[in-house]
């Protein structure tokens, strides 16, 4: 029995990588005195969507896997809205003694373990309350993202002008404007959140085939299926807080991923959603940057055309 | 052995399963039968852990099931479930080849190979290995998942309703394999079946359900009788012998 390496389609995107990254870094630097304040920025740039890649493609794969459908992302169910709206709380209540405790990683950590917490509860009570139903989960996440956009848009209204400020900048983080001091930390937790779950990438293999026959085969469901949420909301705040919320993101990943890969097998797929979430976005910086110089902003972009896509595969499931 | 305790399974306050002691034989295969809705899935679903007990408790080889290590449980007992239908593209042979999960993980050792090779040939499905399950018709796919059950090689095999979507043919060849693998093999098999001549023809040893409950339990010889019958499924049910096999005429 054989069973495909993808050695060959690895290497071929690992070049198209190297590739992108080559001439993100190198193209148009303009005056010399300039190039090593730009190839210093640009670096930490690319580290820095790298992680974004990496965070959303292994954590939308997972997600897909583990609710058993190829439409749902953590993107589209609005958890970088509860991202946001989890900072605003913590930056609205924790912060009234001066502004000491937010400039430091700690409102972070908060906002991680409180949104870990969430995120938890709200799953459960998806999934728990109705098993199966794709569309009734996509409606309450759609539902929820709204519902904490809006929240937090409240709480940034009626909050001190001051703490708003720093809240802008925590917040409003963008592909033009990456939250480059938390690159460390973010990279670390995505670093410890993909080693946390590589023990399970054979597990998940086994949950492609549905519960009840993973199960059958040993799984412990409950465990790996909470494990992996965490994992996923962890994921999530990484890429929030670099680049802010791109809710189609993930779906433009996976999809391409999964298309490039015919195969269940969780690590092929998780390290290949690493691979094109890194293309994808490098060749987005460069257009929008090169190209259309910054007329429009990448997320715009991905929106608009994962947008496209999920409505065509909601279209196309639906009529399965 | 597979033994049950005062299990019972509620949904709101309505019992599907109601108060169910039994012990099963080994070495045998046992039928469940009764009517829609009697309780005869909810008992191996419960049996084989992929729904809890609302009350009392099921054993495995004199352990209870919540007890059980998953994956240990996985060495020693499958469950094919109704509707394992999954929208997954993976070939045949790597669905089968799933079956060696609780063994070996995610990677395969040559005897995982020799023992997935065999279920496709005892199921006589080696001409669709290479074939996406998605691609196959409702009893091709059916096959692939008891072959898949089979490559588990577990001492307990729980099939719920496997002759779903096969015809005549795959049926019996089904029912003939299943009792080599007790006979033979020495497997203890729990099997969900509706058409009750193929119970007669094969189970050794039958549990009827009825609202919940186990109101008839022994030997094909001894629960296959008219008043019997017919009182489980509520309708007139005659009995004829033929061949020294005993065939149900309920076609009124």
């Amino acid at each position: 029995m054989r069973r495909k390496s993808f050695a060959k389609t690895f290497a071929l995107l690992g070049f198209i990588a190297l590739g992108l990254a080559a001439l993100y870094l190198f193209g148009g630097l303009g005056a010399r005195e300039n190039w090593g304040y730009n190839i210093s920025r640009r670096a930490d740039i690319l580290v820095a969507i790298s992680i974004v890649a990496g965070s959303v493609g292994v954590s939308s794969i997972i997600f897909q896997t583990i609710t058993s459908n190829r439409i749902l992302t953590p993107g589209i169910m609005g958890l970088d809205n509860l991202y946001l709206f989890t900072q605003t709380i913590i930056i609205y209540f924790f912060s009234s003694g001066g502004s000491e405790m937010i400039s430091g990683g700690l409102d972070f950590f908060l906002t991680l373990i409180l949104m870990l917490a969430l995120s938890l509860g709200i799953y459960l009570y998806i999934f728990k309350a109705n098993s199966g139903d794709v569309f009734f989960v996509v409606l309450t996440g759609l539902v929820f993202g709204i519902a904490f956009g809006g929240l937090s848009s409240f709480m940034q209204v009626i909050i001190d002008p001051s703490e708003f400020s720093i809240l802008e900048g925590r917040m409003f983080a963008s592909f033009n404007k990456i939250n480059l001091p938390m690159m460390g930390v973010s990279g670390l937790i995505v670093l410890l959140a993909f080693l946390w779950l590589s023990s399970d990438f054979d597990k998940f293999d086994a949950l492609t085939l549905g519960r009840n026959m993973a199960i059958s085969l040993g799984v412990e469901y409950d465990k790996v299926v909470l494990k992996s949420l965490a994992a996923v909301s962890l994921f999530t705040c990484a890429s929030t807080v670099l680049v802010g919320p791109v809710t189609f993101l993930g779906i433009i990943i996976a999809s391409i991923t999964r298309f490039i890969f015919p195969t269940y097998r969780h690590s092929v797929l998780l390290s290949g959603s690493i691979l094109v979430g890194i293309i994808a976005l490098v060749f987005g910086m460069l257009a929008t940057e090169r190209v259309l110089q910054f007329s429009v902003p990448l997320s715009v972009i991905i929106n608009f055309v994962g947008g496209i896509y999920f409505i065509y595969l909601v279209l196309k499931v639906k009529r399965v | 052995m597979i033994s049950t305790e005062s299990l019972s399974k509620k949904y709101g306050d309505k019992f599907v399963l109601r108060e169910v002691s039994a012990s099963l034989p080994e070495n045998k295969i046992t039928a469940f039968i009764g009517c829609n809705g009697a309780g005869k899935s909810t008992m191996l679903n419960i049996i084989s852990r992929l729904i809890p007990a609302s009350e009392g408790c099921a054993f495995v080889d004199g352990k209870k099931v919540s007890e059980w290590d998953s994956r240990k449980l996985a060495q020693n007992l499958a469950i094919l479930g109704q509707n394992s239908h999954n929208s997954a593209r993976i070939s045949v042979e790597d669905l089968v080849a799933f079956g060696r999960f609780p063994h070996s993980g995610g990677s395969l050792a040559e005897r995982d190979f020799e023992m997935v090779e065999r279920a496709l040939k005892m199921t006589g499905i080696e001409d669709l290995r290479g074939r996406f399950i998605d691609e196959l018709s409702g009893g091709q796919r059916q096959m692939a998942h008891i072959a898949m059950s089979i490559a588990q090689d577990t001492k307990y095999i729980l099939l719920d309703e496997p002759l779903n979507n096969l015809d005549m043919s795959r049926s019996v060849k089904i029912m003939k394999l299943l009792r080599k693998l007790a006979r033979e093999e020495s497997k203890t098999i729990l099997i969900v079946i509706h058409d009750i001549n193929f119970v007669s023809f094969y189970a050794d040893y039958i549990v009827a359900l009825k609202d919940g409950r186990v109101k008839y339990e022994g030997s094909s010889e001894a629960v296959m009788k008219s008043e019997i019958l017919s009182d489980i499924y509520g309708m007139r049910i005659e009995i004829e012998e033929y061949k020294g096999k005993k065939i149900c005429v309920y076609y009124q």
